[in-house]
């Protein structure tokens, strides 16, 4: 099967480079029968992409460690589950699984878009295989995931166990997605530019891939900080790491873009902007790779260190100067339509909202290549750490938070006294109430307090609008509260869906705050010993050693200490943290003979935890005294972190409810609305 | 005035503040990132050097690591193949903590030559693939 795979990906070179060829070629020139041979290339595309995919697979799961990348990835004990998440668990894997993904995009894209849009396409096939040609040539020139070994070793090396976790199954491959699905807008992008067919067309076309693209960026990196949170047992969900930054990147260009097309789309301002937006999109996720695969700044978790990187450079230089000179020839054919007639109204909200998310964009991009520019600039390395990110980025994200609830509210054009009154009153009233009731009852840490109250004024917003949205619905339908709701949201998808999506930001904004209380306590305990912890909420918690067991499990030596743990004197019950040692076994047998056993990897620490709406109980076993039952523990107790997954989920149904199919109303130019879909069918049935 | 320039006096706005947040932020929090001969050098140009935070990359030396379960301090020596100096760090090692592996330590040299970190990382020294057997 390896030698079907690397076949395919070689006919896959070809196919790829003729593909990106009659592409723009035949775009340009508008023959038919090269058009139609850009679009089946691309299918042929994706069919390449599954054979050889298939015969990376197949030589996983039956332990071809004749393979080179299965012998570095995988071992015969490795649980199957994990034996799938190899296949994209190391360098040339995770490059053709990019290539697979890119390609059934792209024929998605080829198959699902609709006919009005028919002249954009070759050019998306020429954009869609042109990377994809990049994507193999990096593969096949230097990273081989079909590399065979001089020899065949008896076993592999197993997969690290940090990776051996149910979030880490799905953790990049969200990302991943995240990052490909990105090249599809992009690439409508590019076709705009050189159809010269610069009106709201392609904006129209991309919509859900620009929502499905931003809704897997968001799944990936919530996923990351979960598995960092339950696998790295350091306490914490967010270290302002190169390659969490990495994902952060193209995840805040993709969210001003959201935005800014809607300005586009409604008042036909910002075409330029949106241009240059995209594009930054699509080079952050080649950067993103770039970083994390080259190993240029020092991270905690970078990978393997190869030529790999300087590829990506390379393509990411001539990408952006290819597209750079692709706007400036078109400059002229992207005027505005209208120009910003307050400060006021929703195009200016909108406009600050893009100029912030850019702002912490660059500030991030810039934190975490400083080490790299201060050596170039004055020879010594200087880093700068998590203080420095939060410094910048805590006080641009409450902007940003206040002005989720502002932009979708505030009317167009220019906003009246009345329209203000009307949408803000009630939410900047409950806001004030919710600092004040806060503070009141002792929380006294500044940024805390503003985030709460801003939290509560959004989420006043959003609620208004369902209320006074259902209100409308029953007064001129009839239609009962249940009934309102769904029809509301069913006919508003991407309004309604956006509010949502924009609760479960508030929710994440609500669990950030959270780790301004955290409490930390190390302690060594013998058994029988306890330790008191008191909490941000007013709990007192005791902790009672109780002792470590080892065992064997699986691939690995188990050794868990479990502690008794009493909230208020109250018994809650026995948690456990364990210390694992991962270990390959010099013969496959089961079990294993201890003068067998050789260890694998540094042992890896399973941390305890129990969450409920007010804060998580976080246990880590750090080791024992030597000889003894004498147990080192940091006891963490962690607030409001459950509301960062509770977020997760909210803003998921959010992103399903504006891609949900169907027909929605359609975005019409309208200027005077004062704002809200109640204002707005009130005003129809009026009219 | 023009809705246009009260704009761009609101960008001008924001962007100076992103400027100033994040010079500050480099001034407040940026660390010289060092290896222990680059350490040495600046200790040995300026003494003053003492008092100033660094984050310090080297390799543990190894077989120097003693930790003492107890007082969870841990003791060990890192090097970058010239300069070895040793360092005291009190708290949980990470899991990757182990002899011959990458560091970060971050902290302050003594004038006695011991490092005293208050933050401790350590690299993956697997960097998520296993060492292959030298």
């Amino acid at each position: 099967m390896t030698i079907l795979g690397q076949l395919a990906l070689w006919i896959a070179l070809l196919v790829s480079a003729w593909g990106t060829f009659v592409g723009f070629y035949g775009g340009l020139t508008r023959r038919r029968e090269l058009i139609a041979s850009a679009r089946r290339a691309t299918y042929v595309l994706c069919g390449l992409a599954m054979v050889a995919a298939a015969g990376l697979l197949v030589a996983i799961l039956k332990h071809d460690f004749n393979v080179a990348y299965v012998a570095s990835y995988t071992s015969r004990d490795l649980p199957t589950v994990y034996l799938l998440s190899a296949f994209y668990g190391g360098q040339s894997g995770s490059m053709l699984f990019w290539v697979l993904v890119l390609s059934i995009f792209a024929s998605l894209a080829q198959w699902l878009t609709s006919r009005k849009y028919e002249y954009l396409l070759p050019f998306v096939a020429g954009v869609t295989s042109a990377v994809t040609l990049f994507f193999v040539a990096t593969m096949l020139f230097s990273a081989n995931p079909f590399a065979r070994l001089a020899f065949t070793p008896a076993d592999g090396q197993g997969l690290n166990p940090q990776l051996q976790n149910p979030g880490m199954v799905v953790h990049p491959p969200m990302l991943y997605l995240g990052y490909i699905s990105i090249t599809i807008p992009f690439a409508f992008a590019v076709a705009a530019l050189m159809s010269r067919r610069l009106d709201t067309g392609w904006l129209h076309a991309i919509r859900k891939w620009t929502i499905v693209s931003w809704l897997f960026l968001s799944i990936g990196i919530t996923l990351g900080m979960w598995w960092a949170y339950v696998e790295l047992g350091w306490g914490g969900y967010w270290a302002w790491d190169p390659v969490e930054n990495a994902s952060f990147l193209p995840w805040l260009t993709m969210t001003a873009f959201l935005h800014s097309v809607m300005i586009q789309e409604k008042r036909g301002m910002l075409k330029k902007w949106n241009m240059v937006l995209i594009s930054l999109s699509f080079f952050l996720s080649i950067f993103g790779t770039f970083i994390t695969r080259s190993g240029i700044i020092s991270s905690v978790h970078s990978f393997a260190q190869s030529s790999v990187g300087y590829y990506f450079l390379g393509g990411l230089i001539a990408l952006v100067l290819g597209m750079a000179w692709l706007l400036y020839t078109r400059l002229p054919m992207l005027e505005s339509e209208s120009h910003l007639e307050s400060m006021v109204s929703r195009e200016a909200s909108f406009l600050f909202n893009n100029l912030i998310l850019v702002g912490i964009a660059f500030s991030v991009l810039w934190g975490t290549i400083f080490p790299v520019i201060s050596e170039v600039v004055r020879g010594h390395q200087v880093t700068v750490g998590p203080p420095f990110f939060n410094q910048v980025n805590i006080p641009l994200g409450l902007a940003l938070l206040a002005l989720t609830g502002i932009g979708p509210l505030i009317a167009w054009r220019k906003a009246s006294v009345g329209n203000l009154r009307r949408q803000f009153a009630v939410p900047v009233a409950l806001g004030g109430i919710a600092a004040v009731v806060v503070t009141a009852i002792g929380m006294g840490h500044f940024y805390a307090i503003l985030t709460i109250s801003l939290a509560v004024f959004v989420t006043a917003t959003i609620l208004q609008e369902f209320v006074r949205g259902v209100g409308a619905r029953h007064r001129l339908h009839g239609e009962n509260v249940a009934q309102a709701l769904v029809r509301l949201v069913g006919r508003n998808r991407r309004r309604y869906g956006g509010y949502v999506v924009h609760l479960g930001i508030v929710t994440y904004f609500v669990a950030f705050t959270g780790q301004a209380f955290k409490v930390d306590r190390e302690a060594s305990l013998k058994p029988g010993d306890s330790v008191e912890v008191a909490s941000p909420w007013g709990h007192t918690y005791t902790f009672t050693h109780l002792g470590v067991s080892q065992y064997d499990q699986l691939n690995r030596l188990v050794s868990a200490a479990s502690v008794e743990v009493a909230k208020d004197g109250k018994r809650v019950g026995v948690m456990s943290s364990e210390k694992r040692q991962h270990f390959t076994c010099e013969v496959p047998t089961r079990p294993c003979p201890d003068q067998m056993r050789r260890k694998s990897f540094e042992p890896s620490t399973e941390a305890g935890i129990r969450s409920d709406l007010q804060e998580d109980i976080y246990i880590v076993y750090a080791g024992s005294v030597e000889g003894t039952e004498e147990a080192v523990y940091r006891f963490t107790i962690n607030p409001l972190v459950w509301w960062l997954w509770y977020g997760g989920f909210v803003l998921v149904a959010g992103g399903v409810i504006t891609l949900w199919p169907g027909t929605t109303v359609r975005a019409t130019r309208q200027g005077d609305t004062q704002g809200g879909y109640a204002a707005q069918i009130v005003e129809s049935k009026g009219a | 005035m023009k809705a246009q320039y009260k704009f761009l006096i609101g960008a001008a706005l924001i962007t100076g503040t992103v400027g100033v947040l994040m010079a500050n932020g480099i001034k407040d929090t940026g660390t010289y990132f060092l290896t222990p001969s680059e350490l040495a050098a600046k200790v040995q140009a300026d003494p003053s050097f003492h008092s100033v935070g660094v984050k310090m990359g080297a390799r543990v030396v190894h077989g120097t690591i003693e930790r003492d379960v107890g007082t969870q301090t841990i003791t060990f020596q890192v090097t970058d193949g010239e300069q070895i100096y040793p360092v005291v760090y009190r708290g949980l090692a990470p899991d990757t903590f182990t002899d011959d592996v990458d560091v970060v330590v971050e902290g302050r040299l003594d004038p006695d030559g011991t490092f005293r970190a208050t933050s401790l990382l350590a690299k993956c020294g697997s960097r998520y693939e296993t060492v292959p057997e030298a």
